[in-house]
């Protein structure tokens, strides 16, 4: 199927490299903090039930987006840490490196948040999420059974999104 | 980082699959023919355009912003100017004009002067009160929503009954910043 009409406004894929899945985790949150989607890959580790495992990865997020905004030191405006921001605005960090993992992070003004959790020398992934932002905007949010803010639970689109990610390089 | 401008949606418009005006323009005045069959009130009718509308925009605006790759607008100024030149031209086909802005900035008038949906259509007398392009203000509203702006959308000039030009007004409520969804305590 293709869909995009093949433009170069929204990215196309980057090639695929080599085989085998390099990515660990996969969530898509809203902006009331529902987690859409949460597709795991190779997580060897887990330590919480999910329901706090997604409250944690939420409130870091929301933390971390906090915090790097107001320690922007180019921004001129600066509300007091905790001051709840616009999506979007200010500055907005993309990703975290760990020895053992990288996260990276977008954001879309509507709220939606992606974040993808890999090997850690991954190299920049932002138009790779942007890319799985275009794919939810064409199986998620177009299927009119879909109700906004809730869970999605669609086949198709979580064979698409394994099947992109276990492209990446 | 991102671009100041906001860029034209010409781009964007030839990029994205079309479909054919008038299927477009029938397929509306049938859902608005069905609605006065079954709601019969104009003012009803008028709710109802607007709910639908407010439905297409909350989901409209993710594909926006997937498709345009517009970042967050500074002010509500750079958001007129981006939905009419940038957000119309998308969806419609049209660009509209932004106007009559108020002294504080918070309220402006989208002009259209041409709408796919209104081809071929004349007001009868008994439907005087009935906001056709209603869904328009719904969408608009929907969206702008989904990026944490309450605003209240009203048509204040239409082609239907008799003006040159549709005017949108669309005033900017408040803006709402995301909260901590979560208790504290947990």
């Amino acid at each position: 199927m293709q869909f995009f009409g093949g433009s170069e406004i929204s990215p196309s894929p980057p090639a695929p490299a080599a085989s085998g899945n390099n990515a660990h985790m996969l969530y898509i949150f809203n902006r009331n903090g529902v987690c859409l989607l949460y597709r795991e890959w190779n997580r060897p580790l887990k330590t919480l039930s999910s329901q706090q495992d997604h409250k944690l990865m939420f409130g870091l997020l929301f933390s971390l987006k906090s915090l790097t905004a107001k320690m922007d030191p180019t921004s001129v405006e600066k509300g007091n840490l905790g001051v709840p921001q616009l999506p979007g605005q200010g500055c907005s960090f993309h990703s975290f490196r760990t020895n053992t993992y990288k996260l990276s992070f977008m954001e879309t003004p509507s709220g939606i948040k992606i974040i993808l959790v890999t090997h850690p020398r991954t190299s920049d992934l932002r138009d790779s999420l942007k890319y799985i932002y275009n794919l939810y905007v064409e199986y998620v949010v177009k299927n009119p059974l879909y109700s906004p803010g809730t869970p999605i639970r669609y086949e198709l689109f979580n064979k698409a999104v394994d099947q992109y990610v276990r492209g990446l390089g | 980082m991102a671009p100041a401008a906001p860029k034209s949606g010409d781009a964007i418009f030839a990029s994205v699959d079309r479909v054919n005006a008038e299927l477009f323009t029938l397929t509306y005045g049938a859902i608005v023919r069905q609605l006065l069959t079954d709601l019969e009130e104009v003012e009803e009718v008028n709710k109802q355009l607007d709910q639908m509308g407010y439905n297409i925009g909350v989901r409209l605006v993710d594909e926006f912003l997937a498709k345009s790759n517009v970042s967050r607008c500074v002010e509500f100024r750079e958001t007129a100017e981006v939905i009419a030149k940038v957000g119309f031209k998308m969806f419609l086909g049209v660009t509209a004009s932004v106007t009559n802005w108020d002294t504080e900035g918070t309220t402006c008038s989208l002009i259209l002067e041409d709408n796919p949906l209104v081809d071929f259509v004349e007001l009868p007398d008994t439907c005087q009160g009935l906001y056709y392009c209603n869904i328009l203000s719904g969408v608009v509203r929907g969206a702008l929503e989904m990026v944490s702006m309450k605003t209240e959308v009203t048509w204040l000039r239409d082609m239907l009954k008799g003006d040159d030009v549709f005017e949108l007004q669309v005033k900017l409520l408040k803006q709402i910043p995301e909260e901590y969804p979560y208790k504290d305590d947990e």
